[in-house]
């Protein structure tokens, strides 16, 4: 008994917390690379969305250009959704998010750094290739740029949204559909400043406005949305 | 003894069933409690009440005194648990899943330390190889193999002997006898009766 609790006492709490935070992180990447054909699923599925729309409306600059923005932005909308559902339903299936919940480390950082590893296997992706998406829509280089930037700010956000979604729903049969259901509407504001930054910045206006909002939306995401999320999995867990 | 665990009164209704109520437990440092009961008693849902997973539909339990659904963090430093589930990821290697697992656990074992309990519980030369590849008793072992590496005091344990062959089961009983010795509580469930030596206190429940 007492070599035990004279162990106990002697453990560091903050830095535990920090290794956990980083084992859960590296833990997830490492995941994300060893599956290549998961985590390159939602990365083509954007490619091809966006690439239909030229073929479908053909190919009349004016109007691509008009359009555009809002159909990269709704198409990295739904990529993100897609590759939303196994945020917590791999580690529910295999037992790992029981472990998650008993850990000393508050739940809310864990759900920080599956949704930070989430967010650069997948979102960071979509806006690494949103330029070249960008031609197709004879966006120029500045509103290209705008567009690379505003989704930079947005796409962490939807992962930060989509994270409550993904922990509401884990267990659930069907929650895939019920996933999108509840997160697309959340994500509304984000779509429309978003496109918005990019419509402004081709109309010649500044963007200030557009980033400072998405910003400000991603930074109380940050805050709320790992503990949303957390409350969310103990009771999905129950 | 101050009684490290309690159940005081519990009582767990899943859906509209009721499984159990009025359960009383104490389990003191040394102590061994086993759960029994059949298919369906709610074996399973009382350990998960016993680590926080579940509230209870009334009741409740204190450890140290401390309910555990309120003082989560400090409890959670003292327990491991081991579900169902062997908690692998099946795309790592044992070694990597060793090492997360004790990490989320508030402990950072070196790779010699972590190799070695991989090594004892009879994974020797099988770290680094996806765990999906692993046969369900080798899958046991290697989230039984956290077991010794922890500083935790209290054990909960879900049918800890399944998959398991005879080697692992003296090895699984060897690691258990030690931890009471030392001072440590062990909660499983099991539907064979444990063959621990005479000197080990057991306590016995049946739902």
């Amino acid at each position: 008994m007492n070599e035990l609790t004279q162990r106990l006492s002697t453990t560091p709490q903050g830095s535990g917390s920090w290794r956990a935070w980083q084992a859960v992180f590296q833990r997830d990447l490492r995941i994300a690379l060893r599956r290549r054909a998961d985590t390159g699923s939602a990365l083509v599925f954007f490619a091809i969305v966006v690439a239909l729309f030229p073929l479908g409306v053909g190919p009349e600059f004016g109007l691509l250009r008009r359009m555009g923005p809002g159909v990269v932005w709704v198409a990295a909308l739904l990529a993100s959704m897609l590759a939303l559902g196994r945020l917590f339903a791999d580690d529910h299936a295999d037992g790992t998010l029981e472990q998650m919940l008993l850990s000393p480390t508050p739940l809310a950082l864990l759900v920080l750094a599956k949704t930070a590893a989430h967010w650069l296997a997948s979102g960071l992706l979509l806006v690494l290739i949103s330029p070249l998406l960008a031609l197709q829509f004879d966006l120029g280089q500045e509103a290209a740029g705008v567009l690379f930037v505003s989704l930079l700010l947005g796409t962490p956000l939807l992962s930060l949204l989509g994270a409550i979604g993904a922990a509401l729903t884990v267990g659930l049969r069907g929650a895939g559909v019920l996933l999108s259901l509840l997160v697309l509407p959340l994500c509304a504001p984000v779509l429309i400043f978003g496109a918005g930054a990019v419509d402004a910045s081709l109309a010649g206006l500044g963007v200030g406005a557009h980033y400072s909002l998405l910003g400000a939306m991603l930074l109380l995401a940050l805050l709320l949305a790992p503990l949303a999320a957390a409350a969310a999995l103990r009771i999905a867990l129950e | 003894m101050n009684p490290a665990l309690e159940l005081r009164d519990l009582a767990c209704v899943r859906g509209r069933r009721s499984l159990f109520r009025g359960l009383n437990a104490t389990l003191a440092p040394g102590q061994l409690l086993r759960v029994s009961g059949a298919n369906g008693a709610g074996k399973t849902s009382l350990l998960r009440m016993l680590c926080g997973l579940l509230a209870p539909a009334q009741g409740q339990v204190l450890w140290q005194g401390q309910n555990v659904q309120r003082s989560r963090e400090a409890f959670h430093q003292q327990l491991i648990y081991l579900g169902h589930a062997a908690a692998l990821k099946d795309d790592l290697s044992p070694l990597e899943n060793l090492q997360v697992a004790a990490r989320l656990g508030g402990t950072a074992p070196d790779d010699a330390l972590a190799r070695q309990a991989l090594a004892d519980a009879g994974l020797g030369g099988r770290e680094h190889v996806p765990s999906r590849h692993l046969s369900q008793g080798q899958r046991r072992r290697a989230a039984l193999a956290r077991l010794p590496l922890g500083q935790a005091l209290l054990w909960v344990l879900d049918e800890p002997f399944n998959a398991l062959d005879t080697a692992a089961t003296a090895w699984l009983l060897g690691l258990i006898e030690s931890h009471l010795r030392r001072g440590g509580l062990v909660v499983l469930t099991s539907h064979q009766a444990v063959g621990l030596s005479d000197n080990v206190a057991q306590v016995g429940l049946a739902l």
